[in-house]
Formats: structure tokens, C-alpha cells, sequence
């Protein structure tokens, strides 16, 4: 069983957040994404591996090959958690403009 | 169709910070208003405003009441006051784990008649800003699940 690591540590480090950015755009081999950092292979490899364990990316064998795919709907899991955050800001926000726009005529 | 919601949230991974920013229908003297008045914070936070010095070096304090009738606590210290551009100011939940955090707003104004917002909030440390994040969906969670149980009860 895959021991399912925190999202946002697994996007806390700077190489990973780069991996995902490869990502978006095209799937890749583990050689290739490698081949876009300094870090050695297995470092490389290390992160791969957390950022599926979390979901955030997914593997395919392709052949001979193993191309890694980003994993859209972990990624919109993380807009999600702001969400709430936003909404309550918006309702906050929402208020004071409803609130203060009755003023308006009494105190300029 | 669906338009872009008026207020954005920011939170980059890996970052200690987070940016809010909205945009307005008011002029952005009434805009600082609502945030410098005690009445009018009482009414859109909804919450007691026991004090709020709104001048460079002054303080302020805050209570809310949950539904449960538990009172809240908030207090902090007003860095900066710059009318109607600016607040720096500190904020603190009291006697919760979470360190205070700094905000500094900015207000402009775009046209005579609307203004924009830009509220960036520094953390003590990216752990304490994702555990910030994740409190109104946490309480979202509390309440579904304290709904269910009324419910449940019936």
C-alpha cells in the first residue's frame, strides 16, 4: 500500500513544483525530465516517486518505456482547499460593498 | 456564463504568503472607510469591535461570537496608516497555536467610483500559512458534520 503523503509537502520543494511545470504541457520519461536538472538521477527519481505517491502524477508503460503524466484532478484538489478561504473573503468583501454603497450619500 | 470570481486568492506552494485582492464599486475613500471605522468593521466582519486606534502605532481588538456562543478573541498593532492608500498591520487569534501574522493592504483607487484591494498576509512559516488555509475548510467540514448531527437527532 502507498503511503499517501501531504499534497502541499510534496509541492513545497522548489524541484518538484518544477517537475509538475514539465509536466503540464506533455508526458515524459523519467530520463528525459531528468535530463532538465542538475541534480543526479536518483534525486530526480526520489522525487518522482512522492509526487505519485500523492497522486500528483501518474505512470505509464509505454513500450520500453515509463512516461509520466500529470494528474489534473489532484491538482484541482489544491485550488480546492482555497476555496473556502475565498469564499469566506467573498462573503466578507461582498458585505462591506453592500454596506458601505448605502453610505455613500450621508458621509462624503 | 460563468465570470471570474471578484475575489482572487493567491497562495502560491511553498510560499509563507498569501494575496488576496478584489476590485470594488467604490470610491476608495469609502473603501478605507470600512476598513478604519469601527462601525462599519463591526457590521461586514461581523464581529465586536472593542477597540481599533486607527492611526500609525495604535491597536486594535476584536471579539466574535460563534454560533455555539463560544467568544473569540483577535487583537494586533496598526504598523502604518496612510489614508486612503495603506494599512500595515499585525493579526493574532488569541489563545490558539498560530503565531501573529503581518498584512499589508493596499488600497487604490481605479476610477472615481471603484477602487482595488490587495491584502498580502505574511506567515511565520509556509506550515502555519497551508494550517490557516485549511481552517475555514476544516470548519466547513465541523459544520456539515454538526448539521448532520442535528439532523440525526430529530
Amino acid at each position: 500500500m502507498n503511503l499517501r503523503r501531504d499534497v502541499f509537502q510534496a509541492i513545497a520543494d522548489p524541484t518538484r513544483r518544477a517537475i509538475l511545470l514539465l509536466l503540464a504541457s506533455q508526458s515524459m520519461t523519467a530520463g528525459a525530465i531528468a535530463s532538465n536538472f542538475n541534480t543526479a538521477r536518483p534525486t530526480v527519481s526520489k522525487h518522482l516517486q512522492i509526487l505519485t505517491e500523492c497522486e500528483l502524477l501518474t505512470s505509464k508503460q509505454q513500450g520500453r518505456e515509463i512516461f509520466y503524466h500529470l494528474n489534473p484532478s489532484s491538482l484541482k484538489e489544491i485550488a480546492d482547499f482555497v476555496e473556502p478561504f475565498r469564499q469566506l473573503w467573498e462573503a466578507r468583501f461582498d458585505k462591506l460593498e453592500a454596506i458601505m454603497k448605502k453610505h455613500t450619500p450621508e458621509k462624503k | 456564463m460563468k465570470t471570474a470570481p471578484k475575489t482572487q486568492v493567491h497562495a502560491e506552494p511553498g510560499k509563507q504568503e498569501i494575496i488576496i485582492t478584489r476590485e470594488f464599486d467604490l470610491p476608495v475613500e469609502l473603501l478605507f472607510k470600512a476598513f478604519t471605522e469601527a462601525e462599519f468593521v463591526a457590521q461586514w466582519m461581523s464581529t465586536n469591535v472593542v477597540k481599533l486606534e486607527s492611526r500609525t502605532h495604535g491597536s486594535w481588538r476584536f471579539e466574535t461570537t460563534d454560533p455555539k456562543g463560544n467568544i473569540h478573541g483577535f487583537n494586533g498593532v496598526i504598523h502604518t496608516l496612510e489614508t486612503p492608500n495603506k494599512i500595515t498591520r499585525t493579526f493574532e487569534m488569541e489563545h490558539t497555536p498560530f503565531p501573529p501574522q503581518m498584512e499589508f493592504l493596499e488600497f487604490e483607487p481605479i476610477t472615481g467610483e471603484t477602487s482595488r484591494l490587495r491584502m498580502q498576509i505574511i506567515y511565520k512559516s509556509v506550515e502555519v500559512r497551508d494550517n490557516m488555509l485549511k481552517l475555514p475548510f476544516a470548519a466547513g467540514i465541523n459544520m456539515a458534520h454538526n448539521r448532520l448531527e442535528e439532523i440525526m437527532k430529530k
